[in-house]
């Protein structure tokens, strides 16, 4: 790399002119091929040979965009070391186990995805969370009395609020936010009895509600995000304290379907009904979208790359759902447990819905410009704050969804709901993953893998018999060795 | 010469008791490349906001295609086919060339993104101005040089059936070889028949590129005059003086500022 594209000043001589095409141009570009930097050569390519992608692919690796490579390398070490050390790593009961562990921090991590591509932080996602996990216990255990439950003051309080909270998205024309906050205050009101169908839509709406508040805040008022949710996270903290008590607890494993959520799995018969929907459909998708883009002339990638990538998914997903059909009870004899834990379709849909909007609508390309260019996303007619404010509404309602989860995995909510570590995980499986903390730079994807390294690191060193205090220090190191990778590679991005 | 597509009669603009633009006339001609010069504080970039419609004018008349308009916001600007490109080029680095080109304008099918769409039109509005320097329209933006970026965004500018383009500065943080690009491009504009106006404080660049050249003088038009009837020095005096010979403004014993 001699040259730097990004470098204003300076003549350039090998730089050709727009007229300078045709043998010239092709030599270059020849030669560039083994340049990382896309040199000013005049040729609009739209295909590439294998070769020449895969060559592309690790150039770009080399400059500095790492993608998903350092979370998947991270999670392959990782599994490796715990299978050698602990024999009981590698076994389908604890594949199953990791995945049911896993998936409340990586949901939530999933939601903050769209706070961290604006560059901002929603450090009250976890107690906000909490707080809807509280009143989906409540409302169970107090068959929908949740005047009762709550206590006057905080039962007038919550409803004056999610009120309030539906003026504020009225305000920024935010419907979604509108409609959620008021059907949180019409569940609130209408003390319909205990559903647990009932109570987990409660838990969204309210999570819905809370992003309306965190995110006028921040996108009207325009105080700065850390110190919005900073304030937020301790009040929700406190909120959960007086509902619940520092040292009580709130069963939810009376209701079948509450505990099944996190802790069963689909039938045999419905686990491969969900391996063909989800890798059909993904074949499907990807293939023919691939067929379009050729048939139009547009930047295609190289057709055996698309079949690799699509055989690979398939086989990957038949292999996960075949070995999680088999019979894992630690009893096989007495107990019959199988199928796909209800818990991957949860994080399939969410991740599935959040690539999709993020990737192929308006409004997700709006996302990431906000989070690019603020100030040209302005120009361009983008409304701003009504973005800022939409992310923190998906952040929260997404955060109660993990909530059912992590609630539903332990049967119970206690007065710790959501705090300490649940939001700084979240946060760390994005970063884990490759999104960048200053906006513009991240995927749904990059919450799963994360949230995967995550869940790896701490089952495994659990199963080796480690106690909290190094299993904390152990997680902070690997997510420190993460931003490092991170920063590493933007440095190297930069001095190109 | 062309009829004029963007005129304005008598054009005053003041900030509170700053008085930034004096009874400015000011024409555009489709097919021709303007510029526009003036020392800093001249007054350049107020009349280019005025004509993007951020600032409101306090009085004076503007003329589209021979007809009287009202530009209240940039938004009415664009209605009329008025689109500037802004020194610091408004591109998000995080998204692709087509994406940009297309920020705030996406073309849908059904509620998704129309890719295909706008990735045809990103290249025909491209191959149309003779861009051959952007290797893949689906190139990120933060890996094009400043030449290419400054590409970008003036075809950004030219996708929508633009009839006027003001740039400002477009060649101020590019090396040689990139302004020689920029600037071959500003002539293409011209001879695809729109109205192109260039700010720039380089004199090479104005006397090579522009058919007319309008000096700004302390918020007055000291002289608009066809760039072939000027010389180097004598722009350097109108921009620094306010009038050169015969040329500009009055003796400045009859002018009032």
């Amino acid at each position: 790399m001699t040259e730097s594209p990004t470098q204003p000043a300076g003549p350039k001589p090998t730089e050709p002119t727009p007229a300078d095409s045709g043998p010239v141009a092709e030599a270059l570009e020849a030669h560039a091929a083994a340049d990382t930097a896309i040199t000013d050569f005049g040729i609009d390519t739209t295909s590439r040979t294998t070769y020449e992608a895969i060559g592309d692919y690790w150039n770009r690796l080399r400059g500095g965009e790492l993608g998903a490579v350092p979370a998947l390398l991270g999670l392959t070490v990782l599994v490796v070391i715990f299978a050698i050390a602990s024999g009981d790593f590698v076994s389908i009961n604890n594949l199953a186990n990791l995945l049911q562990q896993g998936a409340g921090p990586m949901i939530i991590a999933m939601g903050i995805v769209p706070v961290l591509l604006l560059g901002e932080i929603d450090l009250s996602a976890g107690t906000a969370s909490g707080v809807a996990a509280t009143l989906l216990a409540l409302h169970f255990r107090d068959h929908g009395n949740l005047l009762g439950a709550m206590g006057d003051s905080m039962f007038y309080g919550f409803v004056v609020g999610l009120v309030l909270a539906a003026l504020l998205a009225a305000l920024l024309r935010l419907w979604i936010g509108v409609v959620g906050s008021l059907g949180a205050v019409a569940v609130l009101l209408l003390g319909v009895p205990a559903n647990p169908y009932l109570e987990m839509l409660l838990a969204i709406l309210v999570g819905v509600g809370i992003g309306c508040f965190t995110g006028f805040l921040v996108a009207k008022v325009g105080i700065p995000s850390f110190v919005v949710t900073l304030g937020l996270f301790i009040a929700w903290y406190g909120v959960i304290l007086q509902l619940i008590g520092a040292a009580g607890t709130v069963s939810v494993r009376q209701s079948d379907v509450l505990f099944n959520v996190a802790n069963d799995s689909l039938s045999v018969v419905g686990s491969w009904i969900l391996f063909v929907v989800a890798c059909g459909g993904y074949a499907a998708v990807v293939g023919l979208r691939h067929a379009a883009r050729l048939r139009k002339g547009l930047v295609a990638q190289p057709t055996p790359l698309v079949l690799a990538k699509i055989v690979g998914v398939v086989v990957l997903g038949a292999v996960a759902t075949w070995l999680l059909t088999l019979n894992r009870s630690p009893n096989p004899a007495l107990t019959d447990i199988s199928g796909v834990p209800y818990v991957v379709p949860i994080v399939l849909v969410l991740f599935v819905v959040g690539t999709f909007v993020l990737d192929r609508t308006r409004y997700g390309r709006h996302i990431y410009a906000v989070g690019g260019n603020t100030e040209a996303a302005r120009r361009a007619g983008v409304n701003v704050p009504k973005i800022r404010m939409s992310v923190f509404i998906i952040c929260s309602a997404v955060a109660a969804i993990g909530a059912i989860v992590y609630t539903s995995k332990v049967g119970s909510v206690d007065g710790n709901a959501g705090n300490g570590n649940t939001l700084l995980f979240a946060v760390g499986a994005a970063v884990i993953g490759g999104t960048s903390l200053f906006g513009g730079k991240g995927r749904v994807r990059d919450a799963v893998l994360g949230g995967l390294v995550l869940a790896t690191v701490q089952n495994g060193l659990n199963l080796l018999g480690f106690q909290a205090a190094p299993v904390n220090i152990i997680t902070g190191l690997v997510l420190l060795l993460a931003a490092s990778v991170d920063a590493l590679s933007r440095r190297r991005a930069a001095a190109r | 010469m062309s009829e004029p597509i963007l005129s304005l009669r008598g054009v005053n603009k003041s900030f509170g008791p700053v008085h930034v633009l004096h009874d400015i006339d000011f024409t555009v001609r489709a097919g021709e490349v303007t510029a526009l010069v003036g020392d800093n504080g001249a007054g350049k970039s107020t009349l280019v906001k005025c004509i993007a419609g951020i600032h409101p004018v306090d009085s004076g008349e503007i003329l589209f295609d021979g007809k009287p308009v009202h530009i209240h916001g940039p938004r009415d600007a664009a209605a009329l086919g008025i689109e500037v490109v802004y020194q610091d080029l408004a591109l998000a680095d995080n998204l692709d060339v087509v994406q940009n080109m297309f920020l705030g304008r996406e073309r849908l099918s059904g509620f998704l993104l129309d890719e295909a769409e706008m990735e045809l039109a990103a290249r025909r509005t491209l191959a149309s101005l003779s861009v051959r320097t952007v290797k893949s329209v689906r190139t990120p933006v933060s890996s094009l040089s400043g030449g290419q970026r400054q590409t970008v965004a003036i075809a950004k500018a030219v996708l929508w059936d633009s009839k006027v383009v003001l740039l400002d500065e477009p060649t101020a943080a590019l090396g040689v070889a990139q302004t020689r690009q920029v600037l071959d491009l500003v002539r293409r504009l011209a001879e695809q028949g729109l109205g192109v106006v260039l700010i720039s404080h380089n004199m090479n660049d104005v006397l090579e590129v522009s058919d007319r050249i309008a000096t700004l003088y302390l918020g007055r038009m000291a002289a608009e005059l066809p760039t072939r009837e000027l010389n180097h020095s004598q722009v350097v005096e109108l921009i620094t003086a306010g009038r050169s010979g015969d040329l500009g403004l009055a003796r400045p014993d009859v002018v009032t500022i």
